[in-house]
């Protein structure tokens, strides 16, 4: 039997929604589970509706569900926005003092949990916590295993804050306890043997892997949902020798980084569309000084400040075109979270091997969601810095060519203060010295140069992900963060007899067209999924490989697409 | 110890005949020298513009980037290696208007830069606009009802708690020589305005106009830390502009509140994936 549970924590901004359904993850991950855990919020400090959304299963996760076994409500509205998506059987665990919900039906669970935290530790704020100890009470798990979470979450805040949570929660798995007909314990349990899963976001697995990569220098200006990226690498990073820069703008941001790799180290950026819009010269500044730069695009939906808390994939065209000039780039956009980790450092693999900007694309989805996955292997990271100059075998700095024209586009770098190198690069067009030239054959000699670097780049994307099944009709095509969602809309409709593959891209740029041509040239029905108005990929697929793509199922609502969202619509717009 | 033949050009120089820029660079490369730093020591960022051309014309290790961006790779590139000497060149365009931000920025900061302004109050590359040190009323051709209200950007770096101010005049190139010297030798930014006729475009501001009106502060009583009197002097434009530093304080250095650099600097520092073991606990 398949072990899985959909809860929703619902409430107010301000009222620790985010923070207790961490805890419940991190409980649930510590239980064995596999755990996937999505929220929406909305661009405010106090109030409002926000939810964080957390799936169990005995097997991997990758993306959410929207049908709900239990609702936390914190409020009235999670109950009258949510209602609608609870299972048979689902119930909602109800304070109705604070809902102003009063109802006796089966499917309430009627929890005074500002009450039980009011007589337990003298502080109502603690409900939350009552909730998460109901849950893990109906889940039937040992106390122990949020306890210690517990202890772990709070022991910043001292004491007397970890032994009230650990008071109010226990209160709560008490009462849960005590109604055994709301038990959840058929539906899920704990699994051993799978201590070495970790519980991490997009936006952390990325600055984590950056660090892992090498990574020591940062700049950025807060914008979300990159935000977290510079925060995660400003506070840990102190005690790694790493340096995040909070600059006044993205344009000083973006030119420091540029200036930190020129003189030596892994350096990147963090932004959303808005701030990316503003890095644009400093992007094309890097193609042409020849400076590796990594820079994450969280998307979000535009145009300018559009949707600022919410998720889009609007952004593959202008992280493909961004900046003025010719000059190559790599595009990476991980499916997962498990992938951005391992793609960010080979994004600063590829930047400093091939000496260029590469843009990791993600979105609001992706660097927000939580996800169980493997403890990251460290001993099996691979750093790769290119072609480096031993600035101490160099006579005479007057030898070293900063921009030498090679076969492969490739010129070795030397850093400014090794020994006896002059290290001389140009926003100008410039000559192999890195001095500035007006003539039409240097010009060309070097915008060539620059250019080879893009064959050398194309051998070491992977492949996109293809997943087959026999007598396919169909052919689902997406990329980046709806690569968990697609899959599953794949499998759900298996079970209704339709057999679809799964074409994802993941490794956009260089555009992988073999391997893009040879997926999609078997006559199934092609249907692309993206999260925009314009089926950006279908016509960048077009473009590359001169293949139509039949049908589109687009969404650009701010909002992440969900398999039964996927199946609903192909069956209805496309069967 | 370099030599002149140490800080020769690179290649040949594009400045019209009679440029401030010929003086500018003199003074430069005499303060290298007499502080003996070696070119491989030295990091010059620039711009875009007549002024930022000068790396070119002379030997370091050299970043030109984009216009107005220069004090942000600097940053990025002293953090890296702290033990460079990082000067920085831009004229009036590039450091007051385009990268005014990062100038305010970089000011607050505290980092140890030299950033050298050629301020010739035109626009010299894209021939002849008002530039935001262009007197008020100066008519050009994207200005034909006169320039507006021009910058002041002496008072507008005391305001921003700049901890080196100093004022030049390319017609006197042992006196700029020194402010040079000072302004690198200063522990945190330095922002050296240098008053450069320029002989194509500004038809106002000549060596004639300036030599009638500078004068030297160190030439009467002036206490360098004296920051009220220092806007005081930053307010003198017209018939006496007063050249020499205006204004000099110790103050925390950016790069020395940073623990990554504690042990080397960052560009030494070995890449080492196993080392975030214990970051990867936190996640479990």
């Amino acid at each position: 039997m398949v072990l899985g549970l959909n809860i929703l924590i619902g409430g107010e901004a301000g009222q620790g929604i985010q923070s207790l359904g961490i805890i419940l993850a991190r409980t649930m991950t510590h239980g064995g589970l596999h755990v996937f855990a999505d929220q929406d919020y909305e661009s405010r400090v106090r109030g409002g509706h926000n939810f964080f959304r957390v799936r169990l299963s005995d097997k991997k996760l990758s993306t959410f569900s929207k049908e709900l076994d239990v609702l936390v409500a914190l409020n009235r509205e999670t109950v009258t926005i949510h209602d609608n998506e609870l299972r048979d059987g689902g119930f909602i665990i109800n304070d109705a003092e604070q809902t102003k919900v009063q109802a006796n039906e089966k499917k309430y669970f009627n929890v005074p949990m500002g009450r039980i935290a009011e007589v337990s530790v003298k502080n109502k704020l603690m409900s939350n916590t009552v909730a998460v100890g109901a849950i893990i009470g109906l889940c039937g798990f040992d106390f122990s295993l949020l306890e210690n979470v517990l202890r772990k979450e709070f022991a910043r805040h001292g004491e007397k804050i970890v032994k009230d949570n650990i008071t109010a929660a226990q209160a709560g798995f008490i009462y849960a306890q005590d109604h055994s007909e709301y038990n959840l314990g058929h539906k899920i349990h704990t699994v051993s043997g799978s201590a070495t899963r970790i519980l991490i976001n997009g936006n952390e697995a990325l600055a984590l892997g950056a660090m892992v990569g090498g990574c020591k220098f940062i700049a950025g200006y807060p914008m979300t949902p990159a935000t977290s990226i510079l925060e995660y690498m400003a506070t840990k990073g102190q005690d790694y020798d790493v340096v995040a820069v909070h600059t006044e703008d993205e344009i000083a941001a973006v030119n420091m980084a540029v200036g930190a790799s020129y003189t030596g180290i892994r350096a990147m950026v963090a932004t959303s569309g808005g701030g990316f819009c503003l890095m644009e010269e400093g992007l094309s500044l890097a193609g042409i000084t020849e400076t590796p730069l990594v820079l994450v695009l969280a998307q979000r939906p535009g145009p300018a400040t559009g949707l600022p808390t919410r998720t889009e994939q609007g952004d593959l065209w202008f992280a493909l075109h961004a900046g003025h000039g010719e000059f190559p780039r790599a595009i990476l956009a991980p499916a997962t979270v498990d992938e951005a980790f391992h793609m960010i450092i080979k994004a600063f693999n590829i930047a400093e091997k091939y000496q260029t900007p590469v843009i990791i694309l993600t979105d609001h989805y992706l660097a927000t969601s939580y996800a169980t996955v493997d403890r990251f292997n460290l001993s099996e990271v691979v750093i790769d810095r290119g072609d480096l100059v031993d600035g101490k075998k160099l006579s005479n700095g007057k030898d070293y060519r900063r921009h030498i024209v090679t076969d492969s586009g490739i010129s070795p770098r030397a850093f400014p203060g090794q020994n006896n190198v002059l290290v001389v690069t140009d926003s100008d067009e410039h000559d192999e010295s890195g001095h500035m030239i007006e003539d039409a054959e240097t010009r060309n000699l070097q915008n060539l140069k620059r250019l080879r670097k893009l064959t050398g780049m194309k051998a070491v994307m992977n492949s996109p992900k293809i997943h087959k099944v026999s007598g396919a009709e169909l052919t689902l095509i997406g990329w980046g963060s709806t690569f968990g969602a697609i899959s599953e809309a794949a499998a759900l409709l298996q079970e209704d007899g339709i057999a679809a593959n799964v074409l994802h891209l993941a490794e956009i740029w260089p555009f992988p067209e073999e391997a893009v041509t040879s997926a999609l040239d078997n006559g199934t029905k092609k249907i692309i999924i993206e999260g925009n108005a314009s089926a950006q990929m279908a016509q960048l697929i077009r473009r590359e490989t001169g293949i139509i793509i039949d049908n589109y199922i687009l969404k650009f609502d701010g909002r992440s697409f969900s398999p039964k969202d996927i199946v609903d619509r192909i069956k209805k717009e496309v069967l | 110890m370099p030599t002149e033949k140490d800080y020769a050009e690179s290649i040949p120089i594009a400045w019209c005949p009679g440029c401030g820029n010929f003086a500018i660079i003199k003074a430069l490369r005499k303060t290298l020298i007499e502080l003996d730093i070696e070119p491989n020591q030295v990091l010059f960022v620039s711009g875009i513009g007549q002024a930022p051309k000068l790396p070119h014309y002379t030997k370091g290790n050299v970043f030109n980037g984009l216009h107005g961006r220069t004090l942000p790779v600097a940053t990025g590139a002293k953090i890296v290696n702290h033990k460079l000497v990082v000067i920085c060149i831009d004229g009036d365009g590039g450091a007051y208007g385009e990268g005014i931000g990062h100038l305010l920025a970089a000011m607050r900061r505290n980092i140890d830069i030299t950033y050298m302004v050629h301020n010739n109050q035109v626009y010299g590359l894209t021939k002849g606009q008002a530039s935001p040190t262009s007197d008020m009323g100066f008519v050009t051709r994207t200005t034909p009802q006169g320039a507006i209200q021009s910058l002041n950007p002496l008072a507008l770096a005391l305001a921003s708690d700049v901890s080196f101010l100093a004022r030049g005049f390319a017609g006197e190139i042992e006196h700029l020589a020194t402010l040079l010297k000072m302004g690198i030798e200063h522990q945190g930014f330095s922002l050296i305005d240098i008053l450069q006729p320029c002989v194509s475009f500004n038809y106002k501001n000549t060596y004639q106009w300036y030599r009638e009106r500078v004068y030297k502060l160190e030439d009467q009583t002036y206490d360098l830390s004296d920051k009220l009197n220092a806007f005081k002097k930053a307010q003198e434009w017209g018939d006496r502009i007063p050249i020499g530093v205006i204004y000099k304080e110790e103050r925390q250095v950016y790069e020395k509140q940073l623990p990554a650099l504690k042990k080397m600097i960052l560009a030494r520092q070995k890449i080492d994936p196993l080392l975030f073991e214990t970051l990867l606990d936190e996640f479990i």
